[in-house]
């Protein structure tokens, strides 16, 4: 190797210095500002060798060496840095973070105080919770989703023009609908329109926060990620409200104020919704730094779940019990075929699809067949026997369910078998489930728009 | 040079050429180097934990510059702040205390053998 007189800064040497510091930041205690220190110190030290005669790639190897091996740097800035080992969960943004973050800290919280304000609005025309619960209740989707679906927007920078053509229009379709159909008073219909409204929205929202790019599978992967997570996040803060809120009936209940209505109408509403955004930005936040929970739930849920199903299966067999029929079996099917849905979703969104089939696989065909097996059992006990109990708005709403939800999961066994045999690729799983997500939507569309009219509101 | 001892100068050296004035972590390392004439071998990376740790102890604060020039890369300068003087002044008492024992004991013992003696 010759010493290259004057060599500067070659694209090699910059290559070398990024997979240096890439080592570096790896999850461990050296934070991107100290690593730009460190990178500040093997630049100097590189200058001098180079001026001294050496070539780049000599210079590098020298200064990297003199630096200590990554490995005992990291545990020595551990040392110096406990905290950091422990992933930063808090919320302020910190004097290091880029001032996107901090930007997008404002927007999310404009978008959430936007949502608080809508969900009281109707109140300043009359429309109070207390006597209005109706309209709520149809419209809770919309007040929580609505402001979500403009954060992403705004956050995504998805161009204005391309937002109001198509994101408006939908938005403003289940808007009209839900409050413009002459819904009569407690009618079925109107509970599975407000039940399917935020199914729809939900999935509208995924349009938003794809930027626009719905099309692409990964994108959609992604909100299926995003969804797990964005609920765990919501289900904590929920908790946390609920002992906030708790807290300061009790406490004002102490001096002799009664809270209780601030916290009921103020409160509960408002952070009901603006959660709803603040759980979606702790999740675009912290992506990198948390580990995800679905997918260890999931892990932690999926055999447990086979066992259950496996046991009632087997209960079912040895004892002979016919299905005792009421009402809610089938939404209790559907819920569990949902959950086993959920548990796949998850599983799949997490897992390598490079990577060989392993036991887990095994375990979550074992899960969706015995789930199959189950839902076929009390389908073919209610096929019997719908003439008996008639085609009732809910019971439509339910079977249609079952079916989305059944030809979902017995396509997924079909490719699992294949994927297990060697004859598919993971990733044709992967291909079905985001491509079915339409189906989801299309579903709950059709239960929000056509089943009220079908069934004369009733 | 053993390590316990590289460690235990490592703080009064470093808070020493910090006394002469705001620095940066390179050219505090090139000024121990030109101290010890070399002698003293750190391993560079283990200064900036050392550098954060009198951060964290009140005894140096710590800004980032973009110094001028071509550069366009920003830098962390540290300063020495009160109680850091305060800590110094403490560490030299007590380094004077075994450098002057070491001293006495050494007078009265034999010259030392030369270095080249030493190294063969």
């Amino acid at each position: 190797m010759t010493a290259v007189p004057n060599a500067g800064d070659t694209p090699d040497l910059e290559a070398l210095i990024a997979q240096w510091r890439s080592g570096l930041e790896q999850p461990s205690a050296v934070d991107p500002a100290d690593a730009d220190e460190l990178e500040d110190h093997l630049r100097d030290q590189i200058a001098d060798l180079t001026s001294a005669g050496l070539a780049p790639d000599e210079a590098f190897l020298i200064a990297v060496k003199r630096m200590g091996s990554v490995d005992s740097l990291s545990s020595e800035f551990a040392q110096e840095h406990p905290d950091r080992l422990w992933k930063r969960l808090a919320l302020g943004p910190s004097g290091d973070e880029r001032p996107s973050a901090r930007s997008d800290f404002w927007t999310m919280i404009g978008f959430a105080c936007a949502a608080a304000l809508a969900v009281k609005a109707p109140a300043a025309f009359g429309v109070d919770l207390t006597d209005n619960a109706r309209f709520y209740g149809r419209n809770a989707g919309l007040f929580a989703l609505v402001p979500l679906a403009g954060y992403f927007v705004w956050h995504r920078g998805m161009p204005a023009a391309r937002a109001l053509r198509i994101l408006a229009p939908a938005l403003a379709g289940v808007a009209v609908v839900i409050n413009a159909y002459p819904f009569e008073d407690g009618s079925d219909t109107e509970t599975l329109a407000a039940l399917h409204a935020p199914i729809a929205l939900w999935l509208l929202v995924g349009v938003a926060y794809a930027g626009g790019g719905w099309r692409s599978d990964r994108k959609r992967m992604d909100y299926v990620r995003f969804t797990g997570e964005w609920f765990i996040y919501y289900v904590l803060i929920a908790l946390g409200g609920g002992v906030l809120a708790g807290f300061t009936t009790g406490a004002f209940d102490v001096i002799g104020i009664d809270a209780e209505e601030f916290v009921t109408s103020w409160v509960l509403p408002c952070g009901a919704v603006g959660a709803v955004v603040v759980a979606a930005w702790l999740v675009e936040a912290k992506q990198s730094v948390v580990e995800n929970m679905a997918p260890v739930l999931t892990k932690l849920f999926t055999p447990l779940f086979a066992a259950m199903l496996l046991a009632f299966l087997g209960a079912m067999v040895w004892t002979g019990r016919g299905i005792d029929f009421d009402r809610d079996v089938l939404v209790l099917f559907d819920l569990l075929l949902a959950v086993v849905l959920g548990l796949l979703l998850y599983a799949t969104s997490a897992r390598d699809p490079r990577a060989p089939h392993d036991a887990f696989d095994l375990l979550q065909f074992v899960l969706v067949v015995s789930a199959l097996v189950a839902n076929a059992l009390v389908l073919a006990a209610m096929v019997g026997r719908i003439s008996e109990f008639g085609f009732t708005p809910n019971r439509i709403a339910a079977l249609g369910e079952n079916v989305v939800l059944l030809v979902n999961l017995a396509w997924s066994a079909r490719l699992h078998l294949g994927f297990w045999r060697g004859r598919l690729p993971f990733a044709s799983l992967e291909r079905w489930q985001t491509a079915y997500l339409p189906v989801y939507l299309i579903w709950a569309t059709l239960v929000v728009v056509v089943f009220p009219p079908l069934f004369g509101f009733a | 040079m053993p390590k316990d001892l590289v460690a235990a100068s490592a703080t009064p050296l470093v808070l020493g050429i910090l006394s002469e004035g705001e620095n940066y972590g390179y050219a505090i390392l090139k000024r121990v180097n030109q101290l010890s004439s070399g002698e003293l071998e750190w391993t560079d990376g283990m200064l900036y934990p050392l550098l954060h740790r009198l951060e964290r102890l009140g005894y140096a604060e710590a800004a980032w510059k973009v110094p001028s020039g071509s550069r366009a890369r920003r830098r962390k300068y540290y300063r020495i702040t009160e109680s850091g003087r305060q800590a110094l002044a403490e560490q030299r008492r007590q380094w004077t205390v075994i450098t002057g024992a070491l001293q006495d004991l050494w007078h009265e013992m034999s010259p030392p053998p030369s270095p080249a003696l030493l190294k063969g």
